[in-house]
């Protein structure tokens, strides 16, 4: 990708565009960058082939320059440490599920799983290392091929930032200022050396920025190939953001707050016909939306063909959907049809995401109800979800070989037994654990002998009274006999005592929710037959809908534990109090890894962001007050607004929404957010460098200040990187505590623990 | 000379009948009966625990709103020459004769009262016509629930009330600005719009929502100022001061002023004393103060001290150990050192005494002069009631595994030395040789042989433990956390028994009065601090609704049911006020879409005043309903139907003023026009008639009979309370 700078500007027959981004500012700027490039030469005047030429070629240099220090950093001891550090215990071991087809679950899309999949199965990695926690070592499994593709993508973060700051002010200092930063921050190093989601994620919003930006500065040849292909390269980005983890949301909101505001220009524009209009408008549907949602279901539609195996996941989706997947015992299914006195089954609510009927040897604690056994609903099989249905008048054996067999119809009253702590399932007039307006359910009574509090009607949706009870097909309903109330599941987490599994009562209000609806998923009676059983496949639309529901409760569910120290989004940007990320590694003879932002970096950044609020704000003022800048000064102005005030944006999105999160929040929630901040630092610096140097301008050397100013800022971070580039590339010896250590005066807050 | 009185004094009065009317009705509406039940009704129990705390000027900490809402309504009382005495325990109690129910319900009554005839002022400063703003005015004065909610002791009238003084103060000055800038006038609605928006935010936290919305619209307003080239600089410069100064500064002044009285009325100890820290109590009368007065300051060795953890989460607590050991093998399996146990107790006791030892020496007096202990010394704690020594060693903690175990050393005579000392780590010291002090250091144990912490991990033992709080040695965390800090809360110099009349005499000890050195803004930040993270408990209240039930009133909160008869007193709404001011939301929305397009594309259907005065209206209605509605979605506290009162309140505002705006622009002919004022008519009577039908509800004066009460039963979620015979 060329910068695009001379022809973008050069070529065009500049169309005003009515103070939309981009092309004025970037023309002002460009005229200052110019008259300042040793050639001197303003865009339009022609000037000599072979200085241009000569010219661009410094300019692919320089980006291939910054694109090779790059992979050299990040490829630099790659393999190091050969064994599993941190969250590649999940990642890695999910990419391994997706060699072996074996279906699983996790809160995240499936994008980053699956290209990481990918990359471990094209690099020869086989799928049979058992990732089971940080610290074990790969041995002969081939796991750089993994690294190496998270490796790749974390590189290319550079180059994208670079190329994105020099097309938003034209400036190459400020993008390479960007590019340094970015290079020599510890922390997106770590993180991009190891098998993560996380750089998989930055490259995707990077390349949705810098061909959003791009785009931009298309903006005045609309319908041109470029223009066409940056707008779909966005939409595509978009999708691949989105598809590896939820916080791709929020450059998918950045992205559209951009549109917007480009087509309300666009519509303020009287000498556009609303026929064109219509034109732009489908365009960005087309490629803004319709195609990345499209791409979006082709990830799942893959993911979804690739794993059709069993595997750990499938409890938490419906029993039609379990009957996919191959090794499943639904899968031709073959299991007795009618439901039967003394036969073992397992009840699953037909609500998404809520699991199976669930009971185990714990008490609901004292104030909570009756002190009885709990009843739950959970995600996972398990032997506790194993019940008997009794009827409710006899306690004798149904599966004694003498007696006739007798199945159990709609309308019959029943028993639920618990099949491992011999209690029946029980309801009385006491408040339901969370729900208050509810009723609780328990386990009761002694080696199934309990009251008349266990009798429940079983009732089937929509057939009449007396019909059999069909396995897996038939919706029922448990009706409580003497309060009258019906067995649901609000779908609420119990707190600790409850094992964070999910509240089940008993609703006195008939709604037909279905919370309240049940369906029989296992069956066993060794006196029936066993039928093979066509289950009724779920269709694409509706796999798709259940798997959202399931990560999106998986995500709630991922609330902080009480008495753990949590990371608080106000740490992040300072890398304050215990935020940095221990990777690997905690005595003095391992070898350490520590995830911590270059703390130079870091707080260039968090310095850079006040003081661009405060010039922006100057130069706002002084715009709306009328003042008359000059040609250079406003030129920088409009840089500094537009394209900072684009940068301050991302960066706000893609930090404070964590701020109302209720979630578990980590320390790298913040790198996205840190990107766009490093390229508002080389953006502002840049600018105002070049204000000084024009403030200055009648002095002798005044043009070295901004020579100058850059050059120290990119010695500096380069040498902070070289004090704390053990962090990131690991270390042995003492820890930093101990005097001893190199990296003792390093040790700036108290709270680094490296 | 006496030419003044060839002229003759003139007294020109102008009264605007329309508001004299309005505040007369709403008067009546909201007072009248205010005494009627003579029962505590739903939250009264709540408010009026606290207006008991103010009477008898007992702390008290409350993490449901700053202390502004409560002390108006103990004002009431105070009026009413309430003595507190009245034990709010439950709802439908009756009042015994010494609680003045109808002075503590005239505040809100007012409030609310007062509300009416200011719709109709901030409809007319709006611009809009008298007739809407009549309509205003009139639509607040029969909706049912704001009815219910003011005759009552609680607080959302009087947020309303504030809310709306904040809106129509700054229209007023917004108004005033276009003709005569920094006149008194002019100052005079500026400063009422700021200390309107601190009282809102200063009877709930939710209030500041409001201020928000005054805030970003004065924001607005300001930089237009800015963009006004007529004004020099310097006059701009003014503006803009005056504006932070009367809408930021103020109201932020105002705010510390409702804590500063809080705490000045506030100053005895109370039953909150434990959650906050030591210095804090220390500052009140009774409780702590009594005990500390008078001892020493400085932590000698040999002192004998009572180690309070500053964290305090789940409960306050102090480091406690007692005779009874760890378990040898705990249920799932692990083993234990089997020595004494050190936990966190909650209750003062005996065995909460630690004694501080110099690990050189044998004696456990202090000497003469006492040597103090600084920050970095190696100290032993002795345990005062059996002398064993606090120890760490890297055994698991019985169910923070990761963590080390603590415990009073025992000698079993196997290879399990004593690991026993210390290191004094004072987190708040000002130089390295600051001295240990009682109540004012916060201070961490390191352990010296492991440089484990001494941490309440929080978790309470099973059984064997006695539910007590489980304390560690944090090995891995070695960060800044306020569970790792403990303080000294009750301290004595140590003395011999046979020395003890000597030392009597010898150690006069260092007296200092805590109370004055903990400055007012110690006090604030640490009270506010304490006030927003208290922890409530949100379980689920029968009554309690979430955001999108409230839109279309699909819920309601029976407040109160005789105790006899089936009169009772719901929060329930008028149904036809609510539906149509949420249609009529929308309809803002629509049509400002709609005329904001078109302006876009050169086509102006609205003069230029009068989009600017119909763009101020919905900023301020619509993007009030929207400020004080949309949050509670992202809130996950228990919320209740009366929450979105002053949300509806904005809403209400915003009707009048569509309807006008449809009947001016969109009727096109005069039938037309003709057409839409009786369907407005006809409206306006059925919101009428649905208020009457609703009113023994609101009222709750008259008992129904249940065949009545199920005919009032309009949704099946409204939970109307029928006895059964």
């Amino acid at each position: 990708m060329p910068p695009a700078a001379g022809g973008g500007l050069a070529g065009s027959e500049l169309r005003p565009r009515r103070g939309r981004c981009g092309s004025q500012a970037a023309r002002a700027a460009s005229r200052d960058v110019a008259t300042e490039a040793a050639t001197a030469r303003s865009p339009k005047r022609p000037a000599l082939p072979s200085s241009r030429r000569f010219e661009a070629a410094g300019r692919w240099a320089l980006l291939a320059l910054v694109t090779l220090t790059s992979f050299a950093s990040r490829f630099h001891r790659l393999d190091q440490p050969p064994h599993i550090c941190w969250d590649e215990t999940h990642f890695g071991k999910m990419g391994s599920y997706y060699i072996n087809r074996t279906f699983f679950f996790d809160v995240h899309p499936p994008l980053g799983k699956m290209l990481i999949g990918l990359a471990g199965y094209l690099s020869g990695y086989d799928g049979t290392f058992l990732f089971q926690k940080p610290g074990d070592n790969y041995e002969h499994h081939s796991y750089m091929g993994m690294r190496g593709f998270c490796a790749f993508l974390g590189s290319m973060l550079i180059p994208l930032a670079y190329l994105t700051v020099l097309e938003l002010s034209r400036s190459l200092s400020a993008a390479l200022l960007t590019a340094a930063l970015l290079t020599f921050d510890t922390g997106c190093l770590t993180l991009s050396q190891y098998i993560l989601l996380d750089p998989i994620l930055m490259f995707f919003i990077m390349a949705a920025m810098l061909s959003m930006v791009k785009y931009n500065s298309c903006a005045n040849r609309p319908f041109s190939a470029p223009w066409w292909f940056w707008l779909s390269l966005t939409g595509v980005n978009l999708a691949g953001a989105l598809g590896v983890k939820f916080v791709g949301l929020f450059i998918i909101l950045q992205v559209g707050w951009n549109t917007l505001s480009d087509l309300w220009h666009l519509f303020g524009d009287l000498s556009l016909s609303m026929v064109t209009l219509g034109k732009h408008l489908t365009a960005r549907i087309l490629c803004l939306i319709v195609l990345p949602l499209a791409l979006y279901i082709a990830t799942y539609a893959v993911h979804f063909m690739v794993l059709n195996k069993s595997g750990p996941g499938d409890g938490f989706f419906s029993s039609a959907f379990q009957a996919r997947l191959s090794g499943n015992n639904l899968h031709n299914a073959s299991i007795p049809e009618h439901l039967a006195y003394g036969s073992v089954i397992t009840v699953k609510n037909l609500r998404m995401a809520i699991g199976y009927l669930h009971s185990h040897r714990h008490f609901y604690p004292e104030g909570v109800g009756a002190r009885q056994q709990q009843v739950t609903t959970y995600l996972h099989k398990d032997y506790n979800n194993l019940w008997i249905i009794k009827k409710h008048n006899s306690n004798s054996d149904p599966l004694d070989p003498s007696l006739p067999v007798e199945f159990v119809r709609h309308g019959d009253i029943i028993r639920l037994e618990h099949k491992e702590t011999s209690r029946n399932l029980h309801s009385h007039y006491h408040e339901a654990p969370l729900t208050r307006k509810h009723y609780q359910v328990t386990g009761y009574g002694i080696n199934g002998s309990g009251d008349s509090n266990d009798f429940w009607r079983i009732e089937v949706i929509n057939r009449k009274f007396g019909n059999r009870i069909k396995v897996l097909r038939s919706r029922i309903r448990l009706i409580h006999l003497i309060t009258g109330c019906v067995l649901g599941s609000s779908g609420k987490v119990l707190p600790k005592w409850g094992w964070e599994q999910m509240e089940v009562t008993c609703t006195p209000y008939l709604k037909e929710t279905l919370s309240s609806i049940w369906n029989v998923e296992d069956h066993i009676n060794p006196k029936l037959p066993n039928i093979s059983l066509e289950v009724l496949q779920p269709s694409f639309p509706e796999i798709m809908l259940e798997s959202h529901m399931v990560m999106i409760r998986g995500n709630n569910g991922l609330k902080p534990k009480d008495n753990e120290f949590t990371s608080k989004p106000w740490h992040w940007p300072v890398s304050f109090a215990p935020q940095g990320l221990r990777f690997s590694g905690a005595n003095d003879t391992d070898f350490r890894v520590y995830l911590l932002g270059n703390p130079v970096v870091w707080w260039l950044n968090l310095l850079s962001i006040a003081l661009y609020v405060l010039s922006a704000s100057v130069f706002a003022v002084a715009v709306q007050r009328g003042a008359h800048l000059p040609v250079e000064v406003e030129g920088l102005s409009q840089v500094l607004l537009r394209g900072g005030g684009q940068l301050l944006f991302g960066w706000m999105m893609h930090y404070f929404p964590f701020f109302l999160m209720g979630r578990v929040l980590y320390f790298h929630h913040y790198f996205p957010a840190m990107l766009f901040s490093s390229m508002l630092t080389g953006l502002l610096w840049d600018t105002l460098l070049r204000l000084c140097a024009w403030s200055l301008a009648s002095y002798p050397l005044a043009r070295c200040v901004h020579v100058l100013g850059i050059l120290s800022l990119l010695l500096g971070t380069a040498y902070s990187f070289y004090l704390f580039h053990p962090l990131a590339y690991g270390m042995v010896g003492p820890l930093a505590q101990d005097p001893r250590s190199p990296m003792a005066g390093l040790r700036w807050l108290e709270s680094w623990d490296f | 000379m006496l030419g003044f009185l060839q002229q003759p004094v003139m007294v020109t009065a102008e009264v605007n009948l329309n508001m004299v009317a309005l505040t007369a009705v709403g008067l009546l509406s909201r007072l009248w009966q205010l005494a009627y039940p003579r029962a505590v009704v739903f939250d009264e129990v709540y408010y009026g625990q606290h207006i008991s705390f103010y009477m008898k000027r007992t702390f008290f900490l409350d993490g449901s709103g700053p202390p502004f809402g409560h002390m108006l309504l103990a004002l009431g009382g105070y009026l009413g020459g309430f003595d507190g005495n009245f034990l709010w325990n439950r709802i439908g109690a009756e009042y015994s004769s010494n609680v003045p129910v109808w002075s503590l319900r005239l505040l809100p009554a007012l409030s609310g009262a007062l509300s009416v005839p200011m719709a109709y002022e901030i409809v007319w400063e709006l611009g809009f016509s008298h007739c809407a703003a009549t309509g205003a005015a009139l639509l607040l004065l029969i909706e049912n629930a704001l009815i219910t909610q003011s005759r009552l002791m609680l607080l959302e009238s009087v947020l309303i009330f504030f809310n709306l003084l904040a809106v129509l103060s700054y229209l007023k000055f917004c108004n005033s600005q276009k003709h005569r800038p920094f006149s008194p006038r002019w100052w005079f609605w500026l400063v009422l719009t700021g200390v309107a928006c601190s009282c809102a935010v200063g009877i709930k936290y939710v209030g500041v929502f409001t201020y928000l919305l005054v805030l970003g619209i004065a924001a607005v307003h300001a930089w237009h100022v800015i963009g006004d080239q007529t004004l020099s600089n310097v006059r701009v410069l003014c503006h803009l001061l005056a504006r932070a100064a009367a809408l930021v500064v103020l109201p932020v002044l105002v705010y510390l002023l409702f804590f500063y009285i809080h705490l000045l009325l506030l100053c005895r100890s109370g039953p909150h004393d434990q959650i906050m820290s030591s210095a804090f109590q220390a500052s009140l009368e009774g409780g702590l103060a009594r005990v500390t007065q008078g001892q020493p300051l400085e932590v000698a060795f040999g002192s004998q001290v009572t180690l309070k953890n500053v964290f305090g989460q789940p409960v306050p607590c102090w480091l406690h150990s007692h005779q009874s050991t760890y378990p040898m093998i705990y249920e799932n399996g692990r083993g234990s050192s089997h020595q004494q146990q050190v936990t966190c107790y909650p209750f003062k006791d005996v065995n909460n005494w630690w004694i501080v030892k110099d690990p050189g020496r044998h004696q456990l007096v202090v000497n003469n002069p006492p040597r103090p202990v600084r920050h970095g010394d190696v100290v032993q704690l002795v345990h005062g009631m059996t002398t064993r020594l606090l120890n760490t060693h890297d055994v698991a903690a019985p169910l923070s595994p990761h963590a080390q175990e603590v415990s009073c050393y025992i000698d079993y005579n196997i290879s399990m030395p004593p690991q026993n000392l210390w290191r004094l780590d004072i987190v708040n010291r000002e130089s390295d040789t600051d001295v240990w002090k009682t109540i004012l250091s916060e201070v961490r144990f390191v352990h010296v042989n492991t440089s484990a912490i001494l941490k309440l991990s929080g978790v309470p033992l099973p059984d064997w433990g006695f539910r007590q709080l489980e304390v560690v040695g944090e090995k891995l965390f070695r960060g800044y956390h306020e569970s790792t800090v403990w303080n000294v809360e009750e301290h004595r110099y140590g003395r011999s028994q046979e020395q003890k009349e000597r030392e009597l005499e010898l150690h006069s000890p260092t007296q200092v009065d805590i109370s004055r050195n903990l400055s007012f803004m110690a006090r604030f930040s640490e009270l506010q601090w304490r006030m927003l993270t208290v922890r409530s408990d949100d379980s689920e209240h029968k009554y309690s609704s979430t955001p999108l039930d409230w839109v279309m009133l699909d819920t309601n909160i029976a407040y109160w049911l005789h105790p006899r008869t089936s009169a009772q007193i719901h929060l329930l709404g008028n149904v036809v006020i609510w539906a149509s001011a949420s249609l009529a939301t929308l309809v803002y929305a629509l049509l400002f879409i709609w005329y904001l397009l078109r302006r876009r594309r050169r086509v102006c259907d609205l003069p230029e005043d009068r989009w600017l005065r119909w763009v101020l209206a919905g900023a301020l209605c619509a993007g009030g309903w929207a400020v004080n509605y949309l949050p509670f979605f992202l809130m996950e506290k228990t919320l209740f139907l009366y929450h979105y009162l002053p949300a509806l309140t904005f809403q209400i505002l915003l009707l009048p003023v569509v309807l006008e705006h449809i009947s001016d622009h969109l009727c096109r002919s005069q039938l037309q026009r003709s057409l839409f004022t009786a369907l407005v008519v006809a409206w306006f009577t059925s919101a009428c008639h649905v208020s009457n039908m609703l009113r023994p509800l609101t009222y709750g004066d008259r008992s129904l009979s249940p065949s009545e009460l199920k005919a009032l039963r309009w949704k099946d979620s409204w939970d109307i309370l029928i006895r059964k015979y």
